[in-house]
């Protein structure tokens, strides 16, 4: 099954970022979106996550098959690494986190509380909470803030191993992960006049 | 729903957890009433039961703002939104929790305290059972407000203010109920009265919590 993104349009707090947007990632492939800060990177990303609905558009095949990871890890500080990563796994329907502890090596961390791990540790279990997920689109934003070299590689390690398996994803970054990957750039697609119509979708105005 | 409700049990039982914030308050609340009031037993068996009952629906409401607002911060609420489990029943298992560790030790307690209120014998079990009636529409209520100002910093007066009115009709039948039952006249319709709101919240107000969770989430 293919993620494809026709003609979509994004808005920002009621204000159109980005307008005729259109993609297709096919199993096995990856996508890096590309863009200046504030172009709408996030914001693409979560109406692809089905977070906010999209202005206009169409995204076909990413219904219960997206993995999100955004800026925030969604670690609980008081709770320890596998009791994290064990939460997510049952939430997705799933109960091995061995092969996410591993990939991330992990392992030594097992018992340490959340709150206790440095950034690039939280970043890693953050990243390590998709491969539990056992989706096969992984939708990431920024995932290699805080990570270091060798984490990178951990990372770029993890989503070929997810490709090879017939995943996809889509990833927005600014650093150059080594993955045999197509590059989209976001910046030619901001909105223009006619998207700004019809961009007040709140409720409550 | 199962983990996530493990989850956030276990999350309330740890350190900052949250876990007796309410009971505490409560304790402190009728604790202090005699003090204030002065010794005249008659007057505190008077006014023991809507005591009680303001006690515990003020605790309810002064844990409401952890019950979303950490999951947001941290991410968690985003994750779950895309998790396959669906909103409504997500933020159902959320109001369980809380009743769990907040509203469940308030009825646990109620009767202890009814001692030093000089609450008349025949209005405890009463007491207990309007309690254990009215206290889960406090907190499924609570979960709308808290949904509706999740997205807000400091957003616990504005939920404060627009959760106490939905508040006040449970608050004037479980206080009733508890009422009636200690004069010794019967407590049958206040009661059912009660219960119907309960039992009206729990079906309905999960779907406008998750209603109004979508919309501030994007």
């Amino acid at each position: 099954m293919t993620l494809s993104i026709q003609n979509l349009a994004v808005a920002r707090g009621g204000v159109p970022v980005l307008g005729n947007v259109s993609f297709a990632i096919a199993p096995g492939q990856a996508l890096i979106l590309r863009g200046p800060n504030g172009a709408g990177k996030t914001t693409l990303l979560r109406t692809i996550a089905g977070l906010q609905k999209p202005l206009s558009g169409v995204i076909e095949g990413a219904d219960e098959t997206i993995a999100y990871a955004g800026h925030a890890d969604g670690l609980k500080a008081m709770l320890s690494v596998a009791e994290n990563l064990q939460f997510w796994a049952q939430v997705f329907g799933h109960s091995d986190i061995e092969a996410a502890l591993a990939a991330y090596q992990l392992g030594p961390l097992i018992d340490r509380l959340a709150g206790t791990l440095s950034a690039g540790q939280k970043r890693r279990l953050g990243l390590a909470r998709l491969m539990v997920t056992g989706r096969r689109v992984w939708v990431l934003d920024e995932p290699t803030v805080s990570l270091d070299a060798d984490a990178v590689a951990m990372f770029a390690a993890a989503v070929t191993a997810h490709l090879g398996a017939g995943g996809m994803a889509l990833i927005a970054t600014h650093i150059d992960l080594g993955l045999n990957a197509q590059t989209f750039d976001i910046t030619p697609y901001r909105a223009t006049a006619d998207t700004r119509s019809g961009a007040s979708d709140e409720a409550f105005l | 729903m199962i983990a996530l409700l493990r989850r956030d049990l276990m999350l309330a039982f740890r350190a900052g957890g949250g876990f007796g914030l309410g009971l505490a308050f409560f304790l402190i609340v009728t604790v202090l009433v005699p003090f204030s009031v002065g010794p005249q037993s008659e007057l505190l068996s008077t006014i023991a039961p809507g005591v009680l009952w303001l006690g515990a629906l003020l605790a309810c409401l002064l844990s409401l703002d952890r019950l979303l607002a950490l999951d947001f911060e941290d991410g968690t609420l985003d994750l779950l939104a895309t998790a396959p489990l669906p909103l409504e029943a997500a933020l159902s298992v959320k109001a369980l929790s809380h009743w769990l560790t907040t509203g469940l030790p308030l009825v646990l307690a109620a009767p202890v305290l009814g001692l030093m209120l000089n609450l008349a014998p025949s209005g405890f079990m009463w007491l207990i059972a309007s309690l254990a009636l009215g206290t889960p529409a406090l907190s499924v209520i609570g979960t709308f407000g808290a949904a509706l100002t999740v997205g807000i910093k400091r957003g616990g007066l504005l939920m404060s203010l627009l959760v106490l009115p939905l508040y006040v009709p449970t608050l004037i039948f479980g206080a009733e109920a508890a009422r009636r039952g200690a004069m010794g006249l019967d407590p049958g319709t206040p009661l059912t009265l009660l219960a119907g709101i309960t039992l009206g919240t729990i079906a309905l107000m999960p779907f406008a919590s998750a209603a109004v969770l979508r919309m501030t989430l994007r």
